[in-house]
């Protein structure tokens, strides 16, 4: 069972990624946005940063980017997607999840942990976790407040304390089917006591677990 | 009265945002693009009736707060 | 500027330099000539004014591998692990521009670092700015925090502590400060050298424009005054993006083996990154500057000389590597150029439009750079200064005192700041921002890197000797208080105009306070920069040198002390020598509006190199260290309190002053000895006020103070 890591020009989580990935006994391997073939993985995370220095919008070029076709076949066989971040940015240009990201509901950027609670334990990221499970996580962005004006989102993890304004507190959102999910705080920054939190073990876990064959 | 602000960067500034859509747009095969620059457009409703006096106070707001002199340059555009 | 002004003195040289530069040549420059040597020959080029005293640094010792003279210093961490460490000031770009200025200063720091082989692992910023009460300087701090934020979390590199300080000093020349840190393998150490003859010159990164010309001369080494508003055309534009995929596409270089030397392009632009590593090497170069991709049309040589354009490296690779370079840069998405040969001999020849434009001596720009040796005079207003008493507390409230200094923006918490920047991107922060000392763990190792960086200029102002030796032991007892021991020093010199004898003196009179705590501390100055200039209409900042200590915990605390560890019942002791009660130059004159004056403590080298010690060894055992500084005991045992949600009983004598070389210790009685003459129990945890001999403030008050005290006045 592998998972791809998409490296954007600006990427920057990807390493960190890989490592909590690896730390929790997953492998994953590193994936240039020029590739364009997925097949030997069961999975992909796309992770945060600023994918083409976020220019025109957060994730706008990036859904053009060679891969984002085999990331969505991916999704399509239901297969699981995680976006971090600029990742969830990125999920919902391409039209993989639903609404979009704007600019924090204060206008700065918060890098700090927050507290996050599961809403709903049917996602590839929540599926071993309790529903009202509290973890802490940070998040780190600008573009963090989730917009969705469908209404269709389903919000998997909310905020205890909605620190960007975001729809219905959501942290992170799932399409319908539960397989594509997109958080904006980094579970990956959340894999060791010794750094503030480990926090975001269970998430990672529940996305491994998914790379399982039913 | 309706007032258009265009605030572009000034030429001799890098664009770094411009250059980076540039690069993207030929990605998606339209090489006939020379060049990009991204500005910004302000669109002002600005009680009054003498067109002069309104271009004044707008060309103080951009002074003041709408532009940055170090970058970019405006130019004011009374509509109606 | 009149007509009549000769060109050389249009580009900031005097006329006795412009003669040394016939006198090289034996003939008058060319324009492109003329223009390389303005910039190389600038103040913030060459040093020609603080050269002479910058020896008088200790910059040797067994784990110096790269000492200062290189883009940054390298220092041995053990297991085949070195650091690259340098520190940069973007003071004057910053006030014409504070966003932009700050993140050109971050991007810049960040070349440097990666220009010796290391991945860029932190960045740390020390900035200064007037009151906050003033709507310029609001406009001024938010513009740099976000720049620095801005550059600094797009590139990708974590900005995990720094420092901040207000004072109407700096209302008309607010000081930027980044420090950058790098981690590498042994193996991918690269210097800035040309290589032998043959050896190929390729210019990767940004196109180049106008950016900054002239910047390194005009804006770096004159005065602010009326007419800097006419300077502004200089301003670069930093490129994080272009950045980052530059940081990935070089460090795919050195795993690859692929580059014989490679230097970034800075101040000085190509006349720097073609001179200096050709003169390092021994060898000349020749430039073709057609093949320079730009982004203006017609650029004259000189301009494409002097572009200070950002995001720009100069590699030098053999021959039969070239191709698999340009591929690598091609993948990563960034562009390049074969820009030029290297040659035998030391001319370097550069070419454009098929002309020749420039040919010089390459090592004459820096080798044969001026050096001042400037008069020095200590200022004869500094007796009026020293003498002023001390102010008499008894006529305030004890409380009311803490409160005040709870308050104040530059004690007070520092989140509204560091929330701003990514702080723990790479796995790496320990201990982060608004701590003593930010503590960075090396993954794969036991081992751990400690960063502090300290200013005051306060303290400077007073007596730039003592100010000087008080940081470095400052920093080194923060660096010691996460469990590391110091290992090495870069510092960064903000001052006045050298022209000025006083200000001079105040330069010759840190670095010596600064050489003395480092031979004291056995530690060497890898590196520096220096800022001169800083003054506005004719004003001069107070003398700011800033150090940024680096140390090594090898291995590291299994768990860190951390302010937000004190629980009920723990005890409190001060530890370190006995305070004198001096008040000169302390935040508490400053929050009780007194002038800055009085003679500050000098430092005692043997009780610096102690606690030094002892904390290092502490880290290890204990839950709650803290250094006193700013505030002195009263705000350092208060932040303790509140950082850890706990009520705080301590009994203590001179609970304001910020004599050097104290910190505290929280721990349960009876789990930690001290030797007795240099450690007094004074407090206990519990409840929910702080009181100081018998003053309280309720915890929730005190926490709500500090909270908000810089918060606030940003809204």
């Amino acid at each position: 069972m592998k998972t791809a890591v998409v490296v954007f020009p600006g990427s920057n989580c990807e390493h960190d990624v890989v490592a909590a990935i690896e730390n929790l006994g997953g492998k994953a391997d590193l994936v240039w946005h020029r590739d364009t073939d997925l097949t030997d993985f069961d999975g992909v995370i796309l992770p945060g940063g600023f994918a083409h220095g976020d220019a025109l919008r957060t994730g706008a070029i990036a859904r053009f980017s060679p891969v984002m076709d085999a990331v969505a076949a991916i999704a399509a066989e239901g297969k699981p997607v995680l976006g971090i971040c600029n990742g969830f940015q990125i999920l919902c240009e391409a039209g993989l999840l639903p609404g979009a990201l704007i600019a924090n509901r204060d206008l700065a950027f918060i890098c700090r942990f927050v507290d996050v609670e599961v809403v709903d334990t049917s996602s590839i990221l929540t599926n071993q976790t309790e529903p009202g499970q509290k973890v802490t996580i940070p998040l780190n962005s600008y573009e963090g407040n989730w917009v969705d004006p469908s209404g269709t989102g389903r919000v998997v993890m909310r905020y205890v304390d909605n620190p960007n304004g975001s729809s219905g507190a959501a942290a992170a959102v799932a399409n319908e089917a539960g397989n594509v999910v997109g958080i904006m705080p980094h579970p990956e920054r959340a894999t060791d006591k010794l750094l503030g939190s480990d926090g975001g073990n269970v998430l990672l876990d529940g996305f491994l677990s998914s790379l399982l064959p039913v | 009265m309706k007032v258009r602000v265009d605030l572009t960067r000034r030429p001799e500034i890098a664009d770094p945002q411009g250059t980076t859509i540039n690069r993207a747009l030929k990605d998606l095969g339209f090489e006939e693009v020379a060049s990009v620059r991204v500005d910004k457009v302000f669109h002002l409703d600005v009680d009054g009736d003498d067109p002069e006096l309104v271009r004044q106070q707008v060309t103080q707001m951009c002074q003041q707060l709408l532009a940055n002199p170090v970058l970019e340059d405006f130019e004011i555009e009374i509509e109606k | 500027m009149t007509v009549a002004t000769p060109v050389h003195q249009q580009l900031g040289m005097t006329d006795a330099e412009y003669e040394s530069v016939i006198e090289i040549l034996g003939r008058d420059p060319r324009p492109a000539e003329l223009a390389m040597y303005s910039v190389m020959w600038s103040e913030h080029c060459s040093y020609k004014s603080s050269r002479k005293h910058l020896r008088r640094f200790p910059t040797e010792a067994p784990w110096v591998v790269v000492g200062p003279g290189e883009n940054a210093g390298v220092v041995d961490l053990g297991d085949g692990w070195l650091a690259a460490l340098r520190i940069e000031s973007h003071n004057h770009p910053s006030f014409v521009e504070p966003y932009q200025g700050a993140a050109t200063g971050v991007g810049g720091i960040l070349r440097d670092v990666f220009t010796m082989g290391a991945r860029p692992i932190a960045l740390w910023d020390q900035i200064r700015f007037g009151n906050l009460d003033n709507p310029k300087n609001r406009y001024l701090f938010n513009g740099v925090v976000s720049g620095i934020a801005g550059y600094g979390n797009a590139v990708g590199v974590p900005t995990v502590g720094g420092e901040v300080e207000f004072d109407p000093g700096y209302d008309g020349n607010p000081l930027v400060n980044v420090m950058c840190l790098g981690l590498m393998k042994r193996e991918q150490l690269v210097l800035g050298t040309a290589g032998t003859p043959g050896t190929i010159a390729v210019l990767l990164g940004n196109a180049t424009g106008r950016d900054g010309i002239g910047g390194a001369s005009v804006l770096a080494s004159a005065s602010f005054d009326e007419e800097s508003g006419a300077k502004r055309p200089s301003v670069q534009v930093g490129d994080p993006f272009e950045e980052k995929k530059l940081i990935e596409a070089c460090l795919e270089l050195y795993d690859k083996n692929l580059v014989v030397g490679i230097q970034d392009l800075g101040a000085a632009g190509l006349s720097c990154a073609t001179s200096e590593p050709a003169g390092r090497a021994g060898v000349g170069m020749e430039v073709d500057l057609d093949s320079v991709h730009t982004r203006e049309s017609g650029m004259t040589a000189p301009e494409l000389l002097m572009s200070e354009s950002q995001e720009r490296m100069m590699a030098f690779v053999s021959p039969e590597n070239v191709t698999e370079v340009l591929e690598i840069a091609g993948h990563w998405e960034i562009e390049s150029a074969v820009v030029g040969t290297v040659r035998e001999g030391g001319t370097l020849t550069i070419r454009h439009e098929g002309e020749l434009v420039a040919e010089i001596p390459a090592a004459s720009l820096a080798d044969n750079a001026p050096l001042y040796d400037r008069t020095a005079v200590r200022p004869d207003w500094l007796d009026d200064v020293r003498a002023q008493p001390d102010p008499d507390l008894t006529a305030y409230q004890p409380n009311t005192i803490l409160e005040m200094l709870l308050d104040d923006p530059a004690i007070g918490s520092s989140a509204w700041i560091h929330e701003q920047y990514d702080h723990m991107l790479f796995l790496k922060t320990v201990v982060g921002p608004g701590s003593d000392g930010s503590l960075l763990r090396i993954k794969g190792t036991e081992k751990a890197l400690a960063v502090s960086t300290d200013g005051n200029g306060r303290l400077c102002y007073l007596d730039p000797r003592v100010g000087g030796a008080r940081l470095v032991f400052e920093a080194a007892l923060n660096v010691a208080v996460t469990g590391a021991r110091p290992l090495a020093v870069v510092d960064n010199l903000n001052f006045g105009n050298p022209e000025k004898p006083e200000v001079m003196w105040q330069l010759i009179e840190s670095i010596e306070g600064i050489s003395e705590a480092c031979e004291a501390l056995g530690i060497p100055v890898v590196g520096g920069n220096v800022s001169f200039y800083n003054e506005t209409d004719g004003v001069d900042i107070n003398p700011t040198p800033v150090v940024g200590v680096l140390g090594l915990a090898d291995p590291m605390p299994q768990n860190p002390p951390r302010i937000s560890r004190a629980e009920s019942g723990m005890r409190l002791w001060v530890v370190g020598p006995p305070p004198t009660g001096s008040l000169a130059g302390s935040a508490v004159q400053r929050v009780l509006g007194e002038r800055n004056g009085g003679a500050p403590t000098p430092p005692q080298p043997g009780a610096g190199v102690r606690v030094v010690e002892m904390a290092a060894q502490l880290a290890h055992k204990v839950p709650v260290l803290h250094d006193i500084s700013d505030g002195g005991l009263a705000v350092a045992a208060s932040e303790i309190a509140i950082g850890s949600d706990i009520g705080l009983t301590i009994e203590a004598d001179y609970v304001y002053c910020e004599d050097p070389h104290r910190f505290l210790v929280a721990a349960h009685s009876g789990t930690v000895d001290f030797p007795d003459d240099f450690a007094v129990e004074i407090g206990v945890f519990g409840g929910d006020e702080i009181s100081i001999n018998g003053s309280t403030i309720p915890l929730g008050r005190a926490a709500d103070l500090y909270a908000a005290a810089l918060s606030r006045r940003m809204r």
